[in-house]
């Protein structure tokens, strides 16, 4: 399955490629010079945006943007290739790849050219030691361990990143906005989340030597989200270990608790690409993403996806008319 | 690997405490012996009445064969989401645990116990009627006892599989054995893994062991050849 599938991909990426005769392939750029005329008297003439792809700083042929195998991911990939394509640049793309050990080799090895990365997942892939959890920090110690050849742009502000989440209710009746305000009420209130939660450094002791924490009990809920979800709004548990854009957040108006001594990594929606691929207009149009998306609109068009059934790029394009 | 998981089961610090394998084998415990009563509260009589009557025979037969086609997992999540909501407190887990649990224990309890009335010695049958007996009396002193090691054996068999399968109340949050499992899947502890699940088997066999006893002890002494069969 596995294999078959990668070479579906490579094969998928390679007739573009050579169809094209795009300056990036290795193997036609036998001196500098040809690379450059490659480039000049490209095969894409007849494409009327061609000009302005140019304009933004030569042309990179087309692009394919690649997702992983979640929806979110989907939706972002779907989000890229429509503002790419809305600023003239040729587009293709292969969704649901799979786990980032997969879609990452095919960065590599250029059957794709850009996905929807997550700054903190990409730099504890990169390096599993790291330890530093702010913004800026994660996305520094990403960018150092990249692999030769891939960059990443403009993070956004949005971040599906682990969270703790209370019901309004309890929010309203504690006055919490924050994690660092469940330290009076700690003691009285059961913890629920993954198993996986209670081990991890930045989980359950974590939040003891950070906050100072101590819940009355740990409840370990290994049937997903939705189990985790269900025990909040029912209240067999009080504060709850789910993803910030989770669409059961805004379905069941949960709050989620501000992390203000960054706890958990931060997870900004960030592009990888091939620096291949990168041009002024490429750059501008993945930026203008970057800027518009947030976790609250990340998390509304989730509901619509996952929620309501709704097409992703359907979703995508709605999203590109209201805010590019 | 089978160093570390050694390594594991014979590091005290395991046993004891309140995540304790020690710990968590009462609890697991406490599920289970709950469950096998709860099924062999429902299981029993319907096994006699069965087997004493003849009637429904083909439905007792059918309906303990389909039952052991459920699947545990899929219980176990149906309950949850159905339950969840209406039920407070722990009792919200484990009660679809529970149910998952008497679900799987029914079938060899009612199957071991309508054939064991059944397979009665029909020339003892015929003798106690002829002493004039109640059909009551001809199940409680004759076919009862002649029953009991089949019956026995149902509720043993049942208990080794409620043993084994109560690893899944773990899945909800709950206590037992099956916390080895879950959280050492979690936390990529294969040590803690493997040496849950010899946990697991150890007490399974240990309860077998005991059970044994005492079918040994309950059943009458002219009818021990049978339960060696």
């Amino acid at each position: 399955m596995k294999r078959s599938s990668i070479l579906a991909l490579t094969v998928a990426a390679l007739v573009p490629l050579s169809a094209c005769g795009g300056g990036g392939d290795p193997l036609d750029a036998e001196t500098p010079e040809s690379e450059g005329s490659a480039e000049d008297g490209g095969s894409t003439d007849d494409d009327g945006s061609t000009d302005d792809a140019a304009a933004g700083g030569g042309d990179v042929g087309e692009v394919v943007v690649g997702s992983a195998n979640f929806p979110e991911n989907v939706l972002l990939a779907e989000i890229y290739a429509g503002a790419l394509s809305d600023a003239g640049v040729e587009v293709s793309t292969t969704l649901n790849i799979g786990s980032r050990e997969t879609y990452m080799a095919g960065l590599e090895d250029g059957s794709i050219d850009l996905i929807p990365e997550y700054t903190g997942g990409l730099a504890t892939y990169l390096n599993p030691e790291i330890t530093v959890t702010s913004s800026e920090e994660v996305l520094a110690e990403a960018q150092e361990n990249l692999p030769d050849g891939l960059q990443l742009l403009q993070i956004s502000e949005a971040e599906d990143k682990d969270s703790l989440v209370v019901t309004s209710e309890t929010a309203d009746e504690l006055g919490l906005t924050s994690i660092a305000d469940l330290e009076p009420h700690a003691g009285e209130l059961v913890l629920g989340g993954p198993p996986e939660f209670e081990s991890r450094p930045n989980g359950v002791d974590g939040l003891r030597e950070v906050y100072g924490l101590e819940f009355a009990q740990f409840r370990s809920l290994s049937a997903g989200a939705t189990l985790t979800v269900q025990s909040l709004v029912n209240g067999q548990v009080d504060v709850a270990n789910i993803f910030t854009t989770d669409p059961a957040i805004e379905e069941n108006d949960l709050v989620v608790l501000e992390d203000p001594e960054s706890l958990f990594a931060a997870q900004n929606v960030v592009p990888l690409i091939s620096t291949e691929k990168v041009n002024g207009t490429v750059e501008e149009a993945l930026n203008e993403v970057s800027d518009a998306l947030t976790t609250e609109n990340l998390t509304e068009m989730m509901v619509q996806v996952v929620t309501d059934g709704q097409d992703p790029a359907e979703v995508a394009r709605e999203f590109l008319d209201e805010n590019l | 690997m089978i160093g570390q998981t050694f390594q594991w089961l014979l590091d005290p610090a395991n046993w004891t405490g309140q995540g304790g394998i020690l710990a968590q084998s009462l609890a697991h415990l406490r599920y289970s012996f709950l469950a096998l009563l709860a099924a062999a509260a429902v299981a029993v009589p319907i096994g006699l009445w069965v087997g004493h009557t003849g009637r429904l025979r083909w439905l007792a037969v059918n309906l303990t064969g389909a039952f052991r086609a459920i699947p545990s997992l899929g219980v176990l999540f149906i309950a949850v989401l159905l339950l969840l909501p209406r039920l407070r407190g722990e009792w919200a887990y484990e009660a679809p645990a529970l149910i998952v649990l008497v679900l799987l224990a029914i079938p060899p309890i009612l199957s071991g116990t309508y054939a064991g009335v059944q397979a009665t010695d029909p020339a003892a049958r015929d003798a106690a009627r002829g002493m004039g007996m109640t059909g009551a009396q001809v199940l409680r002193q004759v076919e009862v006892p002649g029953a009991l090691p089949l019956i026995m054996s149902g509720l043993r068999s049942a208990m080794l599989q409620i043993i084994g399968t109560a690893t899944i109340a773990a899945i909800v949050g709950l206590g037992g054995l099956g916390r080895f499992l879950i959280d050492g899947q979690a936390s990529r502890d294969y040590a803690m893994m493997a040496g849950g699940s010899i946990a697991v088997a150890a007490l399974a066999l240990l309860v077998d062991q005991v059970l044994a006893l005492v079918q040994r002890a309950a059943v009458s002494p002219g009818l021990r050849h049978a339960s060696a069969g």
